[in-house]
């Protein structure tokens, strides 16, 4: 039963406060339907509600509203969003509604966006791989299927060029069906027409688009996520899609959150953000994940960009404690022009252990992680000795390390946007180890040295334009 | 608990929703801390917290979306309590104790809201042996028979308060809610009891007398047990930035402490990680006994997506089974990860409850509630006529913001724990593990020495002071050694400096995923340290006869050393005589090469 209101006591920010009828059942969290003086319809959503008070929020904003001609419905449901696999390919806003220009989507299932915690009984442990296509992202901080691993970047690093390219490349290696949610939040519409413009480059028609526009309403910010996890859930767990959902840029969704808590005169905590902030970021993250004895999974690669490039700021560390690992990109390495500027030893897969080796990757793959990472540490030891007493005095063996170094970073790390299998990383990276000596290799089974270590390898190869483009499609 | 919504049922309305907090008028009657049931066909669980001016304020335990106003609420005038029986053991619950396996055959793989489930399986049998009589007196805290559970003698106890006569006493396969016994109360009434008893998780269960602990708990970590020991019945604080290893450290505990029960609290924390845990810790054995590790566990899994407010009751569900077991005179290990995650929960209720915040946004009341958990732990004689002592040990870990540990759950956790076990992020990033920060961390146990040193194995307190030395004394060359070079240093303190860089390899590094090395027996502890320990004093001996500190740097015994936690398991380390011997001899050998150039 719908009923209506026309008498509105105030108006706050995108909140609506007015007394309800006695009587009225209103159900917390339930869909009204705002009808204003010009006929135009926007909806909101009950947020408190008491015999003296409903709460009312309004997802596009209260401009306008008068008090006595405002009519208001409150419809006897709560926030659903329809999902089907028609969804594919196709681009919708921050209400689930279509926003390329094509036909509407016949909903299969009309879904509560906020979801159900999965029962920890019933998790099954992330496992496999997906591929990213980048060469330090796939050997070094592996994305396993169910993992959530955020993107830690800075105003002005290239996140969204990073985030594209793993849109248009990302995989998995089995025949299994494979999608890419995008989810757009708050992005400015230059991004938005970037990302729209990189998409239909590569077809798209593996991607579902989720767009919230800066210029669009701040409640919307605080749906979209649930929205496009939503679907993903749709997807993963009734049709045995293993998904991929891209959310960029979570620092614009908790700014959001900042500002409807204090429109709602809740009590602030670090740095002016809700305290209920990090149930709310888990409520988020804790979607990705994998069911036993289903064939699906949800992967996350939340973007953050770190106010002021600070790692302790509340957004960036309450996403650390909730995710498994990070990626953080350097501010030095975009400096040197370096893409993507992924900083190796600050970045972590916490799951990569279990997932790779001979079955998903390659049976050399942990070893070579575990060298990279010990001579790329050394090696900028060596560059900050060499700082202080020159290169001429560094030990031959040092100076190999800084070649490794030089190397590592012009090669390896900046690949460009091109796109590498593991299978081809993992040659490039063979090349850098046969720089150094057999004997500083330490981390690699002896016999994983005999198969893959170039003797006598020339590091001016790499050079060589054209045998090394050759190289790459091997 | 049913629901019933009849006339029998005290009802009342919901008069105001806002978030996971009600006002709700009409009750009959009402006190702080009875649990409600909210909502006809929704049944959302809920608890009053605070009555103002005749309306309950009630936190529910579940999502409020969809609740409509004037919907009717039960009272059921009991406190949120545990049920306390046969079959707590191996079982995973929620944070209200709601049995997850149970749950999932009830509403799949996601939670829904409202369902129930009772926490002992009411199906099950057990094997009741009474060991009283017809006629025998029995007051509180006395054993009345037992069942066996799984590997445990699980006692039947008379709940606390209460005294009287054996009236009747049954034998034999029961379920939990079978009548076992009656008693003959004083008042000559006759009172039934089953194999359950229920108690409310805010209250403190009963005991005799408190102790001091004395006793350490072996925890097969050897920074802990050699460095920072902890007693049976002593608190610990396991603090660290994401990424140091709180994780791991708790996890080695569960598998490898020397406790009767341990209760795993996965507080607000991932939920892959409680996954991996759930999948790998059935198929684990307790090295001790090669019982399966699950046969002593009870778990609470509230991952950091399920309700707030069960996340907050979890420690308080957790320390109360704990305190059940205790109560037979079992030793309990709990472990609760993590205490921030708690706390945020409770800072998370009080703003919703529009309460004035202290620092960093928490209630005033965060030390009070903290130390309502910790002070719970202790070691104690238990209730009932025979002495029996048990004990509950508590390890929290705090996540603190930023790795920053001068927040207030870190400060406040400071003043009840008398163990502080840093991890650093630093030791973490050189793959140091356990990041153990031996110059942050603190045990105040130092009434354990006697019993290792009586009881254990002799020369533990001499050996830990020396390596304490050793450690703190190379801290300060350290940069002394930056400044000037390591070989400007004097010989014995370039010793020094060596020997603490071997110790935290080859002894201070525990690999948790190596076979021989995750877990170090009391006597392998010792033994390996004594041999370091051994090399340090004949080496300082040799550097008095003008040796240099290369030549120790090339022992074949020091490289075999090194590798020793790896190369001997605990059960073979009797064999560890071979290297001692060799070191003798390899000293001896060296000694008698500059006593004749001298």
């Amino acid at each position: 039963m719908a009923i209506s209101y026309t008498k509105i006591s105030s108006v706050m920010g995108p909140l609506l406060y007015m007394k309800p009828i006695p009587n009225h059942n209103i159900k917390n969290g339930s869909i009204v339907r705002i009808q204003t003086r010009d006929g135009d319809i926007r909806t909101g959503q009950v947020l408190t509600v008491s015999r003296e008070l409903v709460v009312i929020q309004v997802v596009e904003g209260t401009f306008g509203m008068s008090l006595g001609t405002t009519k208001i419905t409150f419809l006897d449901d709560i926030f659903r969003v329809g999902v089907s696999r028609e969804m594919m390919g196709r681009r919708f806003n921050g209400l689930g509604e279509p926003i390329d220009g094509g036909d509407p989507i016949l909903p299969e299932e009309l879904l509560d966006i906020n979801g159900e915690p999965m029962n920890p009984v019933c998790r099954a442990y992330p496992r496999d791989v997906i591929q990213t296509g980048i060469s330090s992202f796939d050997t070094l901080m592996t994305l396993v299927r169910g993992q959530k691993l955020p993107i830690f970047s800075g105003q002005g690093l290239p996140h969204n060029k990073l985030v594209a390219q793993i849109v248009n490349n990302a995989k998995v290696l089995s025949k299994e069906p494979f999608v890419t949610i995008f989810c757009g939040i708050g992005l400015l519409a230059e991004q938005s027409l970037y990302f729209q413009k990189k998409f239909e480059e590569q077809g798209a028609t593996r991607v579902i688009s989720f767009i919230n526009l800066a210029s669009d309403p701040t409640i919307e910010r605080l749906l979209i996520p649930k929205i496009a996890l939503t679907t993903a859930e749709f997807l993963a767990y009734k049709q045995d899609m293993h998904v991929l959902v891209v959310l960029t840029d979570i620092t614009n969704y908790a700014e959001a959150l900042r500002e409807i808590s204090n429109v709602k005169g809740e009590i602030p905590a670090r740095k002016g953000f809700p305290s209920y902030m990090y149930s709310d970021f888990a409520n988020i993250y804790e979607r990705a994940g994998r069911i036993k004895g289903k064939k699906g999974s949800i992967t996350q690669i939340p973007v953050i960009s770190m106010p002021n490039d600070d790692i302790s700021h509340p957004i960036p560390d309450i996403t650390g404690y909730i995710t498994e690992g990070q990626i953080v990109l350097s501010r030095d390495y975009h400096q040197q022009n370096i893409f993507p500027p992924i900083y190796p030893l600050s970045s972590l897969s916490r799951l990569m252990k279990d997932s790779i080796g001979g079955d998903n990757t390659r049976e050399d793959h942990a070893d070579i992680t575990s060298q990279l990472y010990a001579c790329y540490a050394k090696a900028l030891e060596a560059r900050e000795l060499e700082s202080i007493i020159g290169k001429e005095s560094l030990s031959d063996n040092d100076k190999d390390y800084l070649t490794f170094a030089e190397y590592f970073e012009l090669y390896f790390i900046n690949q460009g946007e091109s796109e590498r299998s593991f299978e081809s990383s993992f040659n490039v990276a063979w090349r850098l180890l046969s720089i150094m000596k057999k004997s500083e290799l330490i981390r690699v089974k002896k016999e994983n040295i005999h198969k893959y270590y170039i003797e006598n390898f020339d590091p001016e190869t790499f050079t060589k334009e054209k045998a090394w483009k050759r190289h790459i499609r091997e | 608990m049913k629901s019933k919504f009849d006339s029998s049922a005290d009802l009342g309305t919901v008069i105001s929703i806002n978030g996971s907090v009600l006002k709700v008028e009409g009750f009959q009657d009402q006190s702080v801390g009875d649990m409600v049931n909210i909502g006809e066909g929704l049944n959302i669980i809920g608890e009053i917290i605070k009555i103002v001016n005749m309306v309950a304020i009630v936190q529910c335990y579940e999502e409020t979306f969809g609740l409509e106003l004037n919907s009717k609420v039960e009272n059921y005038h009991y406190p949120l309590s545990m049920e306390l029986g046969p079959g707590l053991l191996r079982t995973i619950y929620d944070g209200i104790q709601r049995p997850l396996k149970t749950l999932s055959h009830l509403s799949g793989d996601f939670l829904s809201r409202g369902i129930r489930a009772p926490a002992l399986d009411r199906e099950k049998l057990w094997n009741f042996q009474p060991t009283v009589e017809i006629g025998d007196y029995v007051t509180e805290g006395d054993f009345v028979g037992f069942v066996k559970e799984l590997s445990q003698k699980h006692q039947i106890i008379v709940p606390p308060g209460i005294k009287g006569k054996i009236k009747t006493i049954n034998s034999g396969e029961m379920v939990v809610e079978d009548c076992a016994y009656t008693l003959q109360l004083e008042d000559d009434s006759i009172k039934e009891f089953t194999l359950i008893t229920r108690w409310p998780i805010r209250n403190a269960r009963p005991y005799k007398k408190r102790f001091l602990p004395n006793k350490p708990l072996i925890t097969g970590t050897r920074v802990f047990d050699l460095l920072f020991p902890v007693a049976q019945g002593g608190v610990v604080a396991v603090p660290g930035g994401f990424g140091t290893g709180k994780t791991v450290v708790q996890h080695n505990l569960a598998k490898f402490a020397d406790a009767d029960i341990i209760v795993y609290i996965g507080c607000g924390e991932r939920g892959n990680e409680m996954a991996d845990l759930l999948n790998s810790f059935p198929n684990l054995m307790d090295p001790k006994n090669n019982l399966p590790l699950m046969d002593r566990t009870i778990m609470i899994a509230n991952t950091s997506n399920m309700p707030v407010s069960a996340r907050e009751a979890s420690i308080f569900s957790g320390i109360t089974m704990a305190e059940y077991w205790r109560d037979m005179g079992k030793n309990v290990l709990l472990l609760a990860d993590s205490t921030s995650r708690w706390a945020e929960a409770l800072r998370e209720l009080s703003g919703r409850l529009e309460e004035m915040p202290t620092e960093g946004g928490y209630p005033a009341y965060l030390a009070t509630r903290l130390s309502n958990f910790y002070e719970r732990a202790g070691l104690v004689q238990v209730l009932g006529k025979f002495k029996r002592m048990g004990s509950i040990t508590i390890v929290g870990s705090v996540s603190p913001p930023g790795g920053d540990f001068s927040e207030p759950i870190t400060t406040n956790t400071k003043r009840f724990v008398k163990a502080f076990w840093a991890l650093d992020a630093k030791l973490a990033y050189s793959r140091h593990y356990p990041a153990v920060n031996w110059l942050d961390s603190y045990s105040l146990y130092n009434e354990v020495a006697k019993y290792w040193d009586d009881e254990i194995q002799e020369g533990w307190q001499k050996s830990r002071t020396v390596v304490n030395t050793i450690l703190s004394k190379a801290d300060q060359l350290e940069s002394i050694a930056k400044l000037i070079g390591t070989e400007n240093l004097p010989p014995n303190q370039q010793l020094i400096l060596y020997v603490s860089t071997v110790l935290k390899e080859g002894y201070l590094i525990q690999n948790s995923f190596n076979d021989n090395d995750r877990y170090s027996s009391p006597r392998k502890t010792m033994e390996l340290i004594e041999l370091f320990i051994q090399f340090y004093k004949s080496s300082l001996k040799l550097i008095k006869l003008g040796v240099p500190v290369f030549r120790f740097k090339q022992m074949v015994c020091l490289h075999k050393l090194r590798r020793a936690r790896l190369d001997y398991h605990s059960k073979d380390i009797s064999n560890i005589s071979e290297l001692e011997l060799e070191m003798r001899q390899e000293f001896e050998s060296l000694e008698e090469q500059y006593v004749e150039l001298t």
